[in-house]
């Protein structure tokens, strides 16, 4: 991993941060930003309900507008197909192999070569995309919603819960992702996709969960909560239709950016041998065969490493986008 | 100024005693007999099963062992090797190896990181400014040892450049692993350095200092950079975790007979003393290093320590 990743809520002057083209953008995009301006007033008179949809619409239209955003999208459901259906990718079995063909190097057919037991080394790449996507989107997953419900409770509430909750995400947050996976899994005398992402979710959740309560305190002090709760909604209500809808939003572009993070140290783990074992096909397992060999069979290294990185750049690429989008006051 | 080092010091305490304690708890008190799985198939004689209970103070019970097991990293005591070898033996004999390692890295990521960052920030939008911005996201999205196994494929056997492994060639030796270890923090204070100018340009104290007819090297310089970098020393505390994970990998990949490598193999030669001892000695020294510079980012910014 990239490990500790300074974060939009953790690190003070990190708002502008990972924006490639926005001097770009800004400067073509005048009528667009007199537009969306509108949008979000007339959505603020009209109530919470709407203004979450024009949110994320005001969103998607500054989205499919970014051609970075569309390569990006593009490129995932491409990954999503390959994890879901590889069959439409290849024909070939991955665990069918020919000795004969041992470390063959690209040829026609066979566009990636073979790797060293003789695997159709395309076929056997295709294939690895399902395991990291799992472990990157349930190891997310299930971050977002421990910091959507924490992170609510501490923001809100405040007190002892947060203090509570604060002290125990200090005591994880001491552990570093590499290193607490190392010591971790290194107990595990079996680890399989779902120990790895067990051992993840625990190392990922306080990041997420900080972010989450800064977004919540910050959401409590706004004019419209403060005028719900004179109506007399319920905590209840004020969270789930003023405070959620809003506050969720750097948690999104966080999370996004952090899939491709748990993806990668998935890979980083698998590769020291502390992560999935044979015979699971991981793209880190495959980097780690083909480590002593990188001067005879360079493809064997590059293919699975050319796929990790761009599945890893498409999450970041598209958490940037996300977090241009969702950020009114970035416009 | 007393009272915030106390009170971070305070603060420091549960969360060495929590990390500790989740080390332990999931490396140590794993469910099974860990006497009948070193056994393997061979049964063997209960007086040998039992001086071995006693030596791991495995007839405790959980806090007990943990107080003990505690109580020996306070002394210095890591555990040891299958071959009896203390492992804080191990980290005293290869630490300077990863300590020119690791400075190399700093040096790296540091100058060029601060480069990059501020010449993208003065001239926000420029076509320096996307350059850097795009290289930067690329990095980011290439792992360690992706990168590792890039640069030595181009630099060191197509371009014949730099040496690949070990350290048999003096400092040369270092550079290249050192590069690869910088690369992401590289990244982080670039990017960083470059937001916090940015913000801070736009500041009254800079139209104040143009204002006076201060000549621009000296408003960046004196005025804008030094608050700039507040943000950037603090991310240097949270990198230590990086730095040290990285080490494991890159020392792996360049042959680089350091803690790090020592921690590689160990995990290859499934020798799990090895692997936790130096890793729990690593997550302490990242609270410390976290510590440091919390302290010091008070030092930095009166708000934090008047907040």
């Amino acid at each position: 991993m990239p490990d500790r990743v300074p974060t939009p809520g953790n690190q003070p002057a990190d708002e502008e941060e990972l924006r490639p083209e926005d001097a770009m953008e800004r400067a073509a995009s005048g009528g667009i930003q007199a537009e969306s301006a509108l949008a979000t007033a007339a959505a603020l008179e009209g109530g919470p309900s709407e203004y979450q949809a024009s949110l994320w619409k005001d969103a998607w239209r500054q989205l499919r507008k970014k051609p970075l955003f569309l390569i990006a999208s593009s490129l995932l459901i491409v990954f999503i197909l390959m994890a879901l259906f590889p069959g439409l990718f290849t024909d070939q079995d991955p665990r069918a192999c020919d000795l004969a063909n041992s470390a063959g190097k690209p040829q026609e057919g066979h566009w990636f070569g073979f790797d060293i037991q003789g695997c159709d080394y395309f076929t056997r790449v295709v294939y690895g995309t399902r395991v990291s996507l799992i472990i990157g989107l349930l190891v997310i997953g299930v971050d977002v919603v421990i910091a959507i419900i924490l992170g609510s409770i501490a923001g809100y509430y405040g007190g002892f819960w947060d203090g509570f909750i604060a002290r125990i995400a200090d005591i994880w947050f001491a552990l570093p992702t590499v290193l607490g996976g190392i010591v971790f899994l290194n107990a595990l005398g079996e680890r399989g996709l779902l120990q790895v992402s067990f051992v993840l979710i625990f190392l990922q959740w306080p990041t997420l969960t900080r972010l989450m309560r800064s977004s919540v305190l910050s959401g409590k002090e706004m004019d419209y909560v403060q005028a719900a709760r004179a109506l007399g909604a319920s905590d209840w209500r004020i969270m789930r239709s003023h405070i959620l809808p809003n506050g969720i939003a750097p948690v999104i572009v966080y999370g996004t950016i952090a899939v491709g993070i748990i993806i990668s140290a998935e890979a980083a783990l698998s590769f020291l041998g502390v992560g999935l074992q044979l015979p699971a096909i991981s793209w880190g397992l495959m980097i780690s065969a083909a480590q002593n060999r990188i001067l005879i069979h360079p493809h064997l290294l590059l293919f699975p490493a050319l796929f990790l990185s761009i599945l890893v750049l498409s999450f970041i690429i598209l958490g940037d986008a996300l977090r241009d989008a969702l950020d009114p006051r970035l416009r | 100024m007393g009272r915030f080092i106390a009170r971070r010091l305070l603060q420091a305490i549960p969360v060495f005693f929590g990390a500790t304690f989740i080390v332990f708890t999931m490396v140590y008190a794993i469910p099974g007999d860990p006497i009948r799985a070193l056994n393997g198939e061979r049964p063997i004689s209960a007086s040998a099963q039992q001086a071995l209970r006693d030596r791991y103070n495995l007839d405790d019970t959980l806090l007990v062992q943990y107080g003990k097991y505690v109580g020996g990293i306070f002394r210095g005591d890591f555990g040891e090797t299958f071959r009896g070898r203390p492992v804080a033996e191990i980290l005293k004999e290869k630490f300077p190896v990863t300590a020119r390692l690791a400075l190399g890295a700093f040096i790296f990521e540091v100058i060029l990181g601060l480069i990059a960052g501020i010449l993208a920030g003065l001239r926000r939008g420029s076509f320096l400014d996307n350059l850097v911005l795009v290289s930067t996201t690329v990095v980011v999205a290439i792992p360690v040892f992706v990168l590792g196994f890039v640069a030595q494929l181009v630099f060191g056997l197509q371009l014949r450049l730099l040496p690949i492994a070990g350290i048999q060639h003096g400092w040369v030796s270092y550079v290249l692993p050192s590069m690869v270890l910088g690369s992401l923090a590289l990244v982080y204070i670039a990017r960083l350095t470059r937001t916090s100018l940015v913000e801070n340009l736009r500041s009254d104290y800079i139209r104040t200092a143009e204002a006076k007819g201060l000549s621009r090297p000296r408003v960046v310089g004196r005025h804008a950079l030094r608050n700039s970098l507040i943000p950037v020393v603090t991310y240097m505390g949270v990198d230590f975790g990086t730095l040290m994970g990285g080490a494991i990998i890159t020392e792996g990949i360049f042959n680089i007979p350091g803690i790090g490598r020592e921690v590689f193999l160990a995990i290859q030669s499934q020798e799990g003393a090895v692997v936790v001892g130096v890793v729990t000695a690593g997550i302490l020294i990242f609270i410390l290093m976290n510590m440091i510079v919390d302290v010091l980012y008070a030092v930095l910014d009166p708000r934090i320590r008047l907040a």
